[in-house]
């Protein structure tokens, strides 16, 4: 099976933002791999192992990108593919992303591609299905188990909190969600093996894409963080009294009651 | 250039949720004298779900029924909605961001080659620019975006945009229109319902969330209880979920739901990130909690530092005096 997975860096969940100019600062802060696409990867390794086949793992980003791109050959993934943006484009947005997505994986031989649900950043959700569109392939999004028998496909998917048994075949792609596996962490021999495993890096020029093609259908108009809380009133005295106190103030001052 | 602003309605059991009437005024801010054409897609007669859009403010509604709309697929709803989307040519089209909203409308916008703006939680309209603020980074930082050109096409997140009164003397035309739906490539075989009957975590107006420090399944009893004087929905931290005291579907935080409820009561949960990224844009949060330097201290309007099993008792008594007062 030819078995892609699309990555993306994103800050470290712990990472205080922080603002200038309209723009997050991203200088000295630490990047992982999203969240939700370390359980693709994950995926991507148990279904190769189960029936064969090759795992590559693409991302669109910048240079700093190889080091998530390592990581998930250190966890296992077979081959890597950076298509670096940085010279070329200014901005991008979900459609940006896709429309390269859709060049690189114009000429491939495709029979599962995994990505997580959402990336924890921008947290759009829209690359994954936007892209199984544009490639005619079904998708399902935010699964939670992955069975494949030939080209039939069972898929269990989380429905905020339901469970929905969908019945599909490849090709496919799927998104994923907590509770579809545990990822692997890399262990030092793969760490060691990583290093030596194919790293292709391509920009839009070997795509045969230019930036006009490429023009973002959205923008950013401002950044912003969310206002200060002024901090929260500890009530005192009594089980009783605090609890009569709280209930006057979310009636009286909040008015939520 | 086209006014109407088409706004997906999204049925559950038949019934629409609440976060379609927020969109009928989501439309309405992107376009203050534009006509909000409802879109409702099902199975069956669609006439009654048509007409409460209508009572909520929508000036039209199409309705599309077909026996392959019972179950939401995206390859069956998006050729309804397409094909919508054609006949009216619209200026915009708001969704809720809903597991639904969320797995259709970037479809749809990559069959339209068009922008579409996820998870809105307000929107303004500046020098004829449709502005959209949203949460990004768990909520630790807001982004305000707006489309460059074509369709204005979002998704709304539950509970931050107030619909509109609901009034019966609302009049609008209802249309059913026939689509010809094939070739659905994903079949839904079944749904195991987990979510708790009654009030929608993700919609709920009141949220009780346990934490570790309710000890047990057991332990959410008065949470339970609590929950249903005030008319809202129980919630829970990973760490009350990877402790089996109740199920992954009630979780909050960046790896379970975002909610945003008028109220948030956190019971025994320490506060930690990635539980705030999921609740910490709630209106008013309360904090019970028996550590005074848990970190939900530092989010909430108002603490209580004490035993949550003593204090949700006297709680939920005095709730029940209030309601019955009123």
């Amino acid at each position: 099976m030819n078995i892609y997975v699309l990555l993306k860096k994103t800050f470290d969940t712990e990472e205080k933002i922080v603002v200038s100019n309209g723009q997050i600062e991203d200088d000295g802060a630490e990047f992982i791999i999203n969240p939700y696409d370390e359980y693709a990867v994950e995926e991507a390794i148990k279904q190769r192992d189960a029936h064969g086949g090759e795992v590559t793992v693409v991302t669109v980003g910048d240079e700093d990108s190889e080091k998530q791109l390592r990581t998930a050959l250190a966890m296992g993934a077979d081959k890597a593919v950076l298509i670096n943006t940085e010279d070329d484009l200014e901005e991008g947005d979900q459609f940006t992303t896709t429309k390269i997505l859709e060049a690189f994986f114009e000429d491939k031989e495709v029979d599962l591609i995994l990505a997580g649900n959402v990336a924890i950043d921008e947290a759009s959700g829209q690359v994954g299905p936007r892209l199984a569109e544009r490639l005619g392939m079904p998708y399902v999004t935010t699964i939670t188990s992955l069975e494949i028998d030939g080209d039939t496909v069972n898929v269990e998917k989380d429905v905020e909190g339901d469970v929905e048994k969908v019945l599909t075949s490849l090709p496919l792609l799927v998104t994923c969600q907590q509770g579809l596996n545990d990822p692997r962490y890399p262990s030092l021999p793969g760490i060691m093996k990583a290093k030596k495993k194919p790293l292709e890096e391509l920009e839009i020029d070997d795509l045969d894409l230019d930036e006009d093609e490429l023009e973002p259908k959205t923008k950013t108009v401002d950044i912003f963080l969310p206002p200060e809380k002024e901090a929260g009133r500890v009530l005192e005295g009594e089980v009783e009294d605090q609890v009569k106190e709280l209930v006057s103030l979310l009636k009286n001052e909040s008015k939520v009651l | 250039m086209s006014d109407k602003v088409l706004v997906l309605g999204e049925l559950r059991d038949g019934v629409l949720r609440n976060v379609t009437f927020e969109a009928i005024a989501a439309a309405k801010k992107i376009k203050e004298d534009g006509e909000i054409v409802g879109v409702i897609c099902g199975d069956g007669d669609l006439g009654e779900q048509a007409q409460e859009m209508i009572y909520f403010g929508a000036d039209r509604v199409v309705t599309v029924s077909h026996s392959d709309l019972k179950m939401y697929t995206s390859d069956g709803y998006a050729q309804a909605v397409l094909s919508v989307i054609e006949d009216e040519s619209p200026y915009g089209v708001v969704m809720g961001h809903t597991a639904v909203g969320k797995d259709l409308t970037p479809k749809v916008a990559a069959r339209l080659e068009s922008g579409l703006i996820s998870d809105a939680t307000s929107i303004e309209v500046e020098d004829d620019e449709v502005v959209f603020t949203r949460p990004i980074y768990s909520g630790k930082a807001f982004e305000k975006k707006a489309i460059e050109s074509g369709l204005v096409f979002a998704t709304i997140r539950p509970n931050n945009i107030p619909a509109l009164e609901r009034d019966e003397s609302r009049t609008g035309e209802v249309q059913s229109k026939d689509v010809d739906i094939k070739d659905l490539r994903t079949v839904i075989k079944d749904v195991i319902r987990k979510a708790s009957e009654g009030v929608d975590l993700s919609e709920a107006n009141v949220v009780i969330a346990g934490g570790r420090g309710v000890k047990s399944a057991d332990g959410f009893k008065p949470l339970y209880e609590l929950a249903e004087v005030l008319g809202g929905a129980v919630g829970a931290s990973r760490g009350a979920c990877d402790a089996d005291y109740c199920d992954y579907s009630l979780q909050i935080g960046q790896t379970g739901k975002v909610v945003t409820p008028d109220l948030y009561i956190a019971v025994g949960i320490s506060g930690a990130i990635q539980h705030l990224a999921g609740m910490s844009n709630s209106k008013v949060i309360v904090a019970i909690n028996k550590d005074p330097e848990a970190n939900i201290f530092n989010v909430a309007d108002y603490g209580i530092v004490g035993d949550l099993f003593e204090v949700l008792p006297v709680l939920i008594e005095e709730v029940k005096q209030l309601k019955v007062a009123n």
